[in-house]
């Protein structure tokens, strides 16, 4: 019976914690949510993100839709889902240079996801120091096995999205954390390391991540 | 290579006709022999010495350029050792708390005592979930190992399937994990690629035509088999690296994507999360997902972290189920000392710098947890009693290594003489029992012997003439004793022992000090 399974461990855990004064609070040495002093924070992300062996370039905002059409392009990826919430010229632009666009609403199924070459997202925030991606799966992102099944992720991110590092980056996502949204971190496309500790990367994530950072909205 | 392969066509010719999964090796891993006896046989397997200490230098290294380039790095370590130590000494707290939580969010949780009452909890939640296939696929995790919660579904009918490549492997080589994080490590390419061929044809999609050993194409084989068990999957069944108590959020991390698969594509999640799992709050991420990936796989951070709090409307599986198991835990938690284990992230860094693992490998261990953590919580967790069990707190140099690279700084060295302790206290009570006379054990009987002679000087100084006596007598003649009779020879088997110096430390201070301590 699982409520007297219940009602034994938590006795066990009291008499296995006689010992402790009820008013015992350990210390937490630490200063939760600080910056971690970097010289530049959008240099240090595009470095982890090459160094994770994924593709990264820069562009302003106007230039979105051309440069995603371009990737897809680069990875001969003749499909691809954008999540609801996306700006309407990625699609235009996709369509615009023959590749099949399709929507997730009403979802797709694990198959139909499966048979789709790219997936376009936005992203929550970024930790430059270890150059993780944090989507909350809110508009633009898409559920979460749209960035997962395809084999191509092409992830747009924001400069104002780029904070330092991880502590900065999980007081932005605490919000939606609270509000019981999943979240997913990425950092660099899928990897193991499981034979002969040799890095192979792409298992079974997106063998492939492009990561554009728009550092203005518009050209100049 | 031909141990794998004989292991495997054992198994095969046997119980595989009408097993629904690849078998395991035959027992218990609790009936496993002495630590030492084991030992002597996996120094005995090259490919296994030869993989450990190419692997263990390349992921000791990493880790000590990622550590290295935090500035802060012992103040996050001195973090996480306060977290999970307030988490720990109220635990109760944190426990209520976490189930009120995680039933707010839409989770239904269950309670286990030991691993047989959690597998028949996940036994019976799976059953109520099944689709037309009788099969569940499985993130990587440390507690269904340690409950053996897969065999537990193969005897239900029920087919469980690894999905991280390593525990593939492991899996369709009827083997058993050597290491917490990378399971497969005893195995090099050849091998991988001799069990593919052979057995992935046997549960799912074949290993493709003209496999190479190239690891990017073995990959490759086990993305295209495990795909049509992700797309089918019904159920799925994970652990948690944390639970957080404040909003029933559980977090996996992991490498591949096979977790988000499992995660995100299943309709039933059951998560198998041990008691010791939970952490206060949401913020104190930022802590544990600094310290894990650098101390585990020398990653800044590890590819993939998936957060969730019950089931999301539209996004992944609508049922989630978390089986709180103690499993021994709250024994570890019971003893004041031994409790910091219990701290354990299961990050594998101190697996990784032990000298004694790197030689002999994970299987020596008997247990799901090998290295210095796991020679302190196995028998922590099942007891001093089996012949396994009591070898494990001195299957260690103390050299201290472990301690040093612990994210949590779990004190291991201490633990392990902590343990040792208990192993002796538990040898001396079983000798008094009645067979003390027949078959006494030495190590209490010398120790009893030494403390004595520690307690009275007179003892101790004539101790020490003869000890130098003999080393005068020796001197020039041998330079260390080789292997000793019995009763020595359990020592001197492994070790040399020098010959006594001529002259003892204290014979030495007279002669060359005055009494006042000046030299002479």
């Amino acid at each position: 019976m699982s409520s007297s399974a219940r009602e034994e461990i938590l006795g066990r855990v009291r008499l296995a914690l006689a010992d402790v004064p009820p008013a015992d609070e350990t210390p937490i040495p630490w200063t939760y949510g600080q910056p971690r002093a970097l010289d530049d924070v959008l240099d240090r992300f595009e470095d982890r993100i090459i160094d994770y062996r994924a593709a990264f370039e820069r562009c302003s905002g106007a230039e979105v839709p051309a440069r995603v059409a371009a990737a897809l392009a680069r990875y001969c990826a003749r499909s691809a889902v954008l999540p609801d919430g996306l700006d309407d010229a990625i699609g235009a632009a996709l369509v615009a240079s023959g590749v099949a666009v399709r929507s997730d609403r009403p979802p797709l199924t694990r198959t139909e996801l499966d048979a789709t070459g790219a997936v376009v997202t936005t992203c929550a925030v970024a930790a430059a120091e270890t150059g993780t991606i944090m989507l909350d799966h809110g508009p633009g992102q898409g559920r979460r096995a749209l960035s997962l099944v395809p084999d191509v992720h092409v992830c747009i991110v924001r400069a104002d999205q780029v904070v330092s590092d991880i502590p900065e980056a999980v007081a932005r996502t605490v919000r939606a954390l609270r509000e019981r949204r999943p979240v997913t971190w990425i950092s660099g496309g899928s990897a193991t390391s499981d034979i002969e500790l040799t890095r192979v990367e792409g298992v079974h994530g997106p063998r492939t991540l492009h990561v554009l950072l728009v550092e203005t909205e518009g050209r100049g | 290579m031909n141990i794998p392969l004989s292991i495997a066509a054992v198994g095969r010719d046997t119980a595989d006709s009408v097993r629904l999964t690849p078998a395991p090796p035959p027992g218990r891993l609790i009936d496993s022999p002495r630590f030492p006896v084991q030992a002597r046989v996996e120094l005995g397997n090259a490919v296994q010495r030869k993989n450990l200490h190419q692997a263990m230098t390349t992921i000791r290294a990493k880790r000590a350029v990622v550590t290295a380039e935090l500035d802060n790095w012992e103040q996050l370590r001195l973090a996480g050792e306060a977290i999970k130590n307030r988490t720990l000494r109220h635990l109760d707290h944190y426990l209520v708390q976490l189930e009120e939580s995680l039933t707010a969010a839409g989770t239904t949780v269950h309670w286990a005592r030991d691993a047989e009452e959690a597998n028949r909890i996940i036994v019976g939640l799976v059953e109520e979930s099944l689709g037309e296939r009788r099969e569940v696929v499985k993130v990587k995790s440390m507690a269904t190992q340690e409950i053996d919660m897969n065999e537990a579904l193969e005897e239900a009918g029920i087919a469980a399937w690894e999905t991280d490549l390593a525990e593939l492997i492991v899996q369709l080589g009827h083997d058993r994990p050597s290491h917490i994080l990378v399971p497969a490590i005893h195995r090099n390419r050849s091998e991988v690629r001799e069990i593919f061929n052979e057995e992935m044809g046997r549960y799912g999609r074949p290993a493709p035509e003209g496999l190479d050993t190239e690891p990017a194409n073995l990959a490759g084989a086990a993305r295209l088999h495990l795909r049509e068990k992700f797309l089918r999957a019904k159920v799925a069944i994970s652990g948690a690296n944390f639970a957080i108590a404040e909003s029933g959020t559980l977090v996996v991390v992991e490498s591949e994507g096979n977790g988000r698969m499992c995660l995100t594509l299943a309709e039933t999640l059951i998560s198998v999360v041990g008691i010791e799992k939970v952490i206060p709050t949401l913020e104190d991420l930022e802590v544990f997902l600094q310290l894990l990936p650098r101390s585990s796989t020398g990653e800044r951070m590890n590819p993939y972290t998936s957060l969730w709090t019950g089931p999301s409307s539209g996004d992944g599986p609508t049922t989630t189920h978390v089986v709180l198991i103690d499993n021994g835990r709250t024994k570890v938690l019971a003893d004041p000392v031994g409790r910091d284990a219990l701290r354990c992230i299961r990050c594998s860094a101190c697996i990784n710098v032990c000298p004694v693992y790197e030689k002999v490998g994970g299987h020596a261990y008997g247990s799901v947890y090998p290295g210095p953590i796991g020679a302190v919580l196995t028998p922590m967790l099942r007891g001093v009693t089996s012949p396994v069990d009591a070898s494990l707190p001195f299957a260690s140099t103390l050299c201290g290594a472990c301690f040093d690279v612990c994210p949590v700084r779990i004190p291991l060295p201490d633990l392990l003489v902590h343990m040792r302790h208990k192993v002796v206290e538990a040898k001396a009570e079983a000798a008094s029992g009645g067979r003390g006379l027949l078959h006494p054990h030495l190590e209490p009987v010398l120790m009893r012997a030494t403390g004595t002679m520690f307690a009275r000087p007179s003892l101790w100084a004539a101790a020490v003439a003869g000890g130098t006596l003999g080393g005068r007598i020796l001197k020039g003649h041998v330079a260390h004793f080789g292997p000793l009779p019995w009763p020595l020879a359990s020592w001197t088997g492994a070790r040399d022992v020098p010959i006594p110096p001529t002259e003892s430390y204290r014979a030495w201070y007279a002669r060359t000090h005055h009494e006042d301590g000046s030299l002479k």
